[in-house]
């Protein structure tokens, strides 16, 4: 059977998580920023489980930390949407330069 | 041997009254403060003698020996196994003289202030820190180990700081309280090192201990204190030495006695308690404690009586110059408290040699009753005129029947007239000095003369010299700034001599001036516990009773009825009454020192260091941390990007850091 080599999703999951980064540092839009993180996450996961496959076939240890991070995740972004809309109601708005004034 | 612990009761119900007073009196108790205070104080007196039957009459003695009880002690601080601080209870004669005469004066006191404080704003306020001084000085008194004295020693100096500066709207008892406590603390700083000398070479800071190890001429501690010296004197002779300066300091003995005249600011009744009776008599107190080891080095004790006779006679040519009637009375206490310090001074331990610790601790009893008498009545006196000038009075024997008998009877006393109470315990110091020190004893003996004119003088100025004011009110009303009294509220009510809680004191009081005398004081306070035999020899007595009477005659003769005499005795004596009249320049020179020596060479190099390299190192950090924070504040942006961004930053540089450094 011809496998996809280990690399290649490597490659997935590293362009996965520098776009996240990159949408984090550009994007003004919470919202955005927090889709940017749960791509950041999921690049992670990915790599778990492929680590788990290619290096480690007989154990399940990867695969379940995936799972947490995807549990993590979930709650995380119940708590971060809390916040947003927290921020919305005293700031009318849901831009972080809208946000800056826990400043020196 | 029985049980003591209830003494420890006599002490904690003062506190417990200070406690409750002090936190809860404004509000709750400003009316009933006094009767509380009196109260709980009269509890501690019916136990002080109940202690005191107890002690003397059925159980104190042991083949004809007065024990040293411990009724109590409590390890506070243990510094090695044997130094440590400690708090208890010691029981023997003098300690338990002194609580009767602490508690008694006290008593009356509290009861007097009934009346003279009435309608004070701070009544309550004032009562707490009477009780706050009646336990420390029970305290003191009490106490097993020389640093609980200390403990006790600073905690009636503050009481006594308080209480002088009870006017504190007034700029003179505010000056007063500060020098009181100033003066007092300077010499506690002897006192403190005295201690540490004392507890380093005795290896132990308990009293007992250290008078058995000190007085055993062959003890290694002994012989360790004695053969180094510093100085040219003996660590015995120097730690016993800086004791006294704290006891001299307490007891107003000259040269640190320049807080006492002017503690007189405080009211009068304080006066009489703390200034007169008992916080005074602390420091003789505290050499008779120590008095077994004293005994043991001739120069210290040569110290003390002079220091002792040079006060008493210093203070007594003062006494006769002064004009304020309060301040005539604390230099006689000064003048009769350097009679107690000599008299110990020539004292010797233990036998028939030991009649100057006993006169000492005999006079230092009398003197209490009589000397808060004088106060007292001088309490009623500027109660009535308002004033504490002599020229205010005047003529007041007719106004004011029982403070003019009660005066006259205390006046008598300290002369040392006989029957009254000063009469035998003066003649035993006398004839306890005519042994040791003809000089001592000439000394003595003017002083004593001296003191019979000035207190007849004051005698004499207050209740004859004019006629009586038809009313001492109105009389004096203009010039009407007593002692730090509120003039308004004192002329809203029109009173007589005072009310009956004024003059149950006296009553008492004057009684005990006639009756303590007789008590045979040589059977119960030696200083080795043994009774002695002691008689009051009747041609030895001639002389200084006669000259007290001549002396007697002398002030009637010159204040009894307005003439030129004094003023021809003060021509007479010229720059030498005027000197006296200037208290000998002593609190200029202190000032001169201060403020000529002290401040500008020691205190402005110091001054100068604390501001500009103590304070302008820590201005260094201040300002460096101020800058650098001012340098990198601009990192906190507010911006949750950038946070992000250093976050990421981090997380690169630490794996950096742990893929290519550290491997």
């Amino acid at each position: 059977m011809n496998e996809i080599p280990l690399t290649h999703i490597l490659f997935v999951s590293t362009a996965l998580f520098f776009i996240g980064m990159y949408g984090l540092f550009t994007r003004r839009n919470l919202i955005t920023m927090l889709m940017s993180i749960e791509l950041m996450l999921n690049s992670v996961n990915i790599n778990f489980v492929a680590f788990n496959k290619y290096l480690f076939p007989d154990k399940l240890d990867g695969l379940f930390f995936s799972l947490f991070i995807i549990t993590i995740a979930a709650a995380e972004a119940a708590v971060a949407i809390a916040i947003i809309i927290n921020l919305y109601r005293s700031h009318q708005s849901i831009d972080v330069d809208d946000a800056t004034e826990m400043k020196f | 041997m029985s049980n003591y612990l209830y003494i420890l009761w006599i002490p904690l119900l003062p506190l417990a009254t200070f406690v409750v007073l002090g936190l809860f009196g404004r509000k709750y108790f400003a009316k009933t403060a006094g009767i509380i205070s009196t109260a709980s104080l009269l509890t501690s007196t019916i136990l002080s003698f109940v202690a005191a039957k107890q002690y003397f009459f059925v159980d104190g003695k042991v083949n004809g020996i007065y024990q040293k009880i411990i009724a109590l002690k409590y390890t506070w601080l243990q510094f090695s196994p044997n130094v440590s601080i400690d708090m208890g209870v010691i029981v023997d004669p003098i300690s338990v003289m002194m609580l009767i005469v602490v508690t008694s004066v006290s008593l009356m006191v509290h009861v007097f202030s009934l009346g003279y404080m009435k309608g004070e704003e701070r009544f309550a306020t004032y009562y707490a820190f009477l009780s706050l001084f009646t336990f420390s000085m029970l305290g003191l008194i009490l106490s097993v180990n020389i640093f609980q004295v200390y403990m006790f020693w600073e905690l009636v100096g503050v009481s006594s700081f308080l209480l002088i500066g009870y006017y504190f709207n007034k700029p003179s008892a505010v000056a007063a309280s500060k020098k009181a406590f100033i003066v007092t603390r300077f010499a506690d700083l002897g006192f403190l090192i005295g201690i540490m000398i004392m507890g380093f070479y005795g290896g132990s800071l308990d009293i007992g201990l250290l008078i058995q190890k000190f007085t055993s001429a062959q003890s290694p501690e002994f012989l360790s204190i004695t053969s180094t010296s510093f100085l040219g004197a003996s660590m015995l002779t120097w730690g016993l030495t800086l004791i006294f300066m704290g006891g001299a300091g307490k007891s107003a003995m000259f040269p640190l006695h320049i807080w006492l005249p002017d503690a007189m600011e405080g009211p009068t009744p304080v006066s009489a308690l703390i200034h007169a009776a008992t916080m005074v008599v602390a420091g003789v107190y505290l050499v008779a404690r120590l008095f077994p080891i004293f005994s043991m080095d001739e120069a210290a004790l040569t110290i003390v009586t002079y220091v002792g006779a040079f006060s008493a006679l210093l203070a007594a040519i003062i006494a006769c110059t002064q004009t304020d009637i309060k301040r005539v009375l604390a230099y006689s206490t000064m003048s009769q408290i350097g009679y107690m310090m000599f008299a110990l001074g020539i004292s010797k331990n233990g036998g028939e040699n030991g009649l100057g610790f006993m006169a000492s601790m005999f006079h230092l009893f009398t003197h209490a009753f009589f000397k808060s008498l004088l106060f007292l009545g001088a309490g009623s006196v500027i109660h009535m005129v308002h004033s504490n000038e002599m020229k205010d009075m005047g003529g007041l024997r007719k106004l004011m029947p029982i403070t003019h008998i009660a005066f006259l009877i205390a006046c008598l006393a300290i002369a040392g007239i006989p029957p009254f109470a000063g009469f035998f315990s003066k003649e035993e110091i006398l004839t306890a000095a005519f042994h040791e020190n003809k000089l001592i004893y000439g000394v003595a003996l003017f002083t004593a003369a001296l003191t019979s004119f000035y207190m007849f003088r004051l005698y004499f100025n207050i209740f004859w010299s004019k006629e009586a004011p038809a009313k001492a009110h109105s009389a004096v009303h203009n010039h009407a700034h007593k002692a730090g009294h509120n003039d308004d509220h004192k002329d809203a009510h029109d009173h007589g001599e005072g009310t009956w809680t004024m003059k149950l004191p006296l009553i008492i009081l004057a009684a005990c001036a006639v009756g303590v005398g007789f008590i045979p004081f040589s059977q119960f306070i030696t200083s080795d516990g043994a009774a002695l035999e002691t008689h009051i020899d009747m041609i030895f007595s001639i002389a200084p009773v006669s000259l007290s009477i001549i002396a007697i005659l002398l002030s009637a003769s010159f204040y009894k009825n307005q003439n030129t005499k004094s003023d021809k005795a003060v021509a007479l004596f010229g720059g030498f009454y005027r000197a006296a009249y200037k208290k000998f320049y002593v609190d200029e020179l202190y000032l001169f020192i201060t403020k000529k020596i002290v401040f500008p060479l020691i205190g402005q190099p110091i001054a100068w260091a604390d501001r500009n390299i103590v304070d302008g190192f820590i201005l260094l950090l201040a300002s460096t941390t101020a800058k650098i924070s001012a340098a990198i504040k601009g990192l906190q942006s507010g911006k949750v990007q950038n946070y992000a961004l250093y976050f990421f930053g981090g997380v690169i540089a630490l794996s950096v850091l742990f893929i290519y450094i550290w491997k």
